[in-house]
């Protein structure tokens, strides 16, 4: 089975170059993400500016609860854990254990969303509310939808590691590093939008 | 998509279709995604290039006769968009990103192959797209900036489709940005160093920073413009609350540094050009690496300039202007080092060389108008004015348009080859040239008498400066008439070029013209000195 990856064939017949031809898939992931961080880095930076210039116009509603939020930022720190258990796992040739810590990584990104639509449902405001209201579901809507994207990628590669001949081996990395990353990745942005929005 | 086939063909070779057909398949080929990049490109730049005329021919008489109101503000929005979306961006990074910085690294192919074929593939929808919605309810009104509450207020319709059309180019330009960073950095020859790369890289490397760090910020500003529009919340909206000027920063973090994207690799096909054409070393290569790079940081913090009307504090204005003021010093670096390459070099005069020469003289004419508005007293009395229009259109038409012709005329015979016809060549630039400046340095005194842009209505004091400035526009689209015929005659029946007919000693020239499909028979050739002309070169000859 081949594919039709030319820049592997490419990076083949570069001469002594091919021992690196792996890791600037991952470079150009860093670089995407990267730029992904700085769309975020925009929507801080408008909240912020919003919350210094503009004020809560009288009788808006614009209040969080903060259980919720932090059962959500325990949830995917812990999800990182247990994200690395899984590359770990595969890096030793356990590929059940590996395939076994994937799917508990979804799973709590599956109760993150959850517990983000829950939010949404009980909070006293809706997205059209007052300017802070919509800031909030924008923000935690595009992260949401990171999560989400995230959530069916670690589905996608644990279905690629269901078989000892599956595509996602130890001599095969990438793909699980690759959504390790940005796992990471989106973990720490919602840190970051956990302190800004709910803390600040 | 997995295809299971012979695996000793899985090349590009075996994939792709040949001859013309491969322009329009979704190659792997860097070299073909370049052309495909520039053809398409030029095919916007006509479209855009009419839009402008049509703009030139309203505003030879003070009344707003030719076309409505309406439709003049659709024009201008368009032809902006067209033009720097795609036509500029794509061409001066896609189009001469793509065909010359793998050969510039020495390799096979970009970092990315796959990659940079989507990302060329999303221009063509979204810019028939962006075209097509002027024949809905008609096109975006709000000129390229979509300034709320404007943009919140005029027909819905083709403001989204703007949004939509800008979100998609703006992911290409980003995909772009990464595969070339990777190329520069990961894909390099081994035994090729970071300081002895062709100056194009370096601009490229810079510029692809600079889409990294700040289109997805665009991006975001335009989900939320969009949410503002077909949502009714209020980001935007004063009247719900919203902040008009906070649209405006963000807009502008992104919209100041893509005059850098779009002159930045300008800046760096020149310093290809010159050293060939006038036999000499580029002048102060470490200066013009960290000058590249100077301009790329100060870029990224100088964007509230365009805002000095916009309520902006005096603090605000203070550090902006400063910032402002200090590009000069690293442009001005650049410049220099440009006319000591030139001085006392054995020059050809011949159209690659006029249109860089064309492109240093203007660019400092709109460098020096740039510094002017910099200072917040000069620019409150000419903000919104010709004047702007005359300093953008001296950057962006007068110093990269007139470098991507100057690259069309160098590099033609390598991409093709076949040379290109001097005389029209030399013809094509004097028209282009004396058209360019007949139609903008009129502007410049349109604007300090107080001649608003983006209106199709004007004062009739200003009616005969405003003719010659049309006059001007419609020598430039002449121009353009000699240069596709050139073209079409040389593809067909152009005087052979050889490998090297420029004797150049960049790597592109060190292989086939037209290359073959993996750049190199044999391994790739790793040049030390992509500008040792002088000595060492003539004892070579």
């Amino acid at each position: 089975m081949t594919t039709l990856d030319s820049s592997n064939e490419i990076q083949k017949n570069n001469s002594e170059a091919n021992e690196t031809h792996n890791d600037f898939r991952m470079f150009g992931l860093i670089t995407f993400l990267i730029a992904d961080g700085m769309t975020f880095a925009g929507f801080f930076a408008a909240y912020l500016t919003y919350k210094a210039v503009n004020p809560l116009p009288d009788g808006a509603i614009y209040e969080l609860e903060l259980p919720i939020p932090t059962l959500n930022t325990i949830l995917l720190l812990v999800s990182s854990a247990t994200f690395h258990k899984a590359g770990k796992a595969l890096l030793k040739d356990k590929n059940s254990d590996s395939q076994k810590w994937l799917f508990i990584t979804a799973f709590l990104g599956i109760i993150f969303l959850i517990c983000q639509l829950f939010e949404y449902f009980h909070l006293p405001f809706g997205l059209t509310d007052n300017l802070f209201a919509s800031t909030f579901y924008a923000l935690t809507g595009f992260h949401g939808l990171h999560v989400t994207l995230g959530t069916l990628m670690i589905l996608i590669i644990s279905w690629q590691s269901r078989i000892n001949g599956g595509r996602l081996t130890s001599q095969n990395m990438f793909p699980l590093e690759a959504v390790e990353l940005y796992w990471h990745f989106v973990d720490g942005i919602w840190v970051i939008l956990f302190i800004i929005l709910y803390l600040l | 998509m997995t295809i299971s086939i012979d695996p000793q063909k899985t090349n590009n070779e075996s994939l792709q279709p040949k001859g013309w057909l491969r322009y329009f398949s979704f190659s792997l080929d860097h070299k073909v995604i370049g052309i495909q990049y520039l053809v398409c490109g030029f095919l916007f730049y006509l479209i855009g290039g009419t839009l402008a005329s049509a703009i030139r021919i309203e505003l030879a008489s003070p009344m707003s006769d030719f076309m409505p109101r309406d439709v003049y503000n659709q024009v201008l929005t368009l032809h902006g968009t067209i033009m720097i979306f795609l036509w500029i961006v794509p061409v001066v990074n896609g189009a001469f990103g793509n065909y010359l910085i793998p050969f510039y690294v020495g390799a096979r192919d970009m970092a990315f192959p796959r990659l940079n074929a989507v990302a060329f593939w999303l221009i063509p929808p979204s810019g028939l797209m962006l075209v097509a919605s002027y024949f809905v309810e008609g096109a975006a009104q709000a000129g390229w900036t979509a300034y709320p509450p404007l943009s919140i207020t005029t027909p819905q319709s083709g403001q989204i489709i703007w949004i939509l059309s800008v979100l998609l180019l703006g992911g290409s330009s980003i995909f772009g940005g990464i595969n070339f960073i990777a190329t520069i950095i990961k894909l390099r020859r081994p035994g090729l160093k970071l300081m002895q790369l062709p100056m194009y890289c370096w601009a490229m490397l810079g510029t692809s920073l600079l889409v990294v760090l700040s289109t997805p910020v665009l991006a975001g500003t335009l989900i939320l413009l969009s949410f503002d529009i077909i949502a009714n919340t209020g980001f935007f909206n004063p009247v719900l609350g919203g902040n008009v000027v906070v649209y405006q920063h963000l807009f502008w973090f992104y919209s100041h540094p893509a005059v850098y994207i779009m002159v930045l690799p300008a800046f760096g096909l020149v310093s290809e050009i010159l050293p060939v054409h006038a036999r000499k070393p580029l002048f102060g290569y470490t200066t013009m690496v960290f000058s590249i790079m100077g301009i790329v940081v100060l870029g990224l913090v100088v964007w509230a300039h365009h805002m000095f009307t916009s309520g902006t504090p005096p603090w605000m204005r203070l550090f902006f202007t400063i910032a402002t003021a200090f590009i000069a010093v690293p442009t001005g670096i650049k410049f220099f080092n440009w006319v000591a390459t030139l001085w006392g070099g054995k020059i050809s005069i011949n159209s690659a060389m006029l249109f860089s020469c064309g492109f240093i003289i203007n660019f400092v004419f709109g460098g020096i108008t740039g510094v002017a508005l910099a200072q917040v007293p000069f620019d409150i009395h000419v903000h919104d004015t010709y004047f702007v229009v005359a300093h953008f259109h001296y950057i962006v038409y007068g110093g990269t348009v007139f470098i991507i012709f100057s690259s069309i005329y160098h590099w033609f015979p390598k991409v093709t080859g076949k040379m290109l016809n001097e005389k029209l060549g030399i013809l094509h630039f004097i028209i282009t040239f004396i058209g360019f400046n007949l139609c903008f340095a009129p502007q410049h005194w349109l604007g300090l008498n107080g001649m608003p842009r983006r209106v199709a209505e004007y004062d009739p004091q200003f009616q005969f400066v405003n003719q010659i400035s049309s006059l001007g526009a419609l020598l430039m689209a002449i121009s353009t008439i000699p240069f596709l015929i050139n073209v079409f005659l040389s593809v067909r029946n152009g005087k052979d070029a050889g490998d090297n007919p420029w004797n150049a000693l960049t790597p592109e020239w060190l292989t086939s013209s037209p290359p073959p499909v993996e750049n190199w028979e044999g391994e790739a050739p790793l040049v030390e000195e992509p500008y040792g002309y002088g000595k060492e070169f003539s004892e070579q000859k």
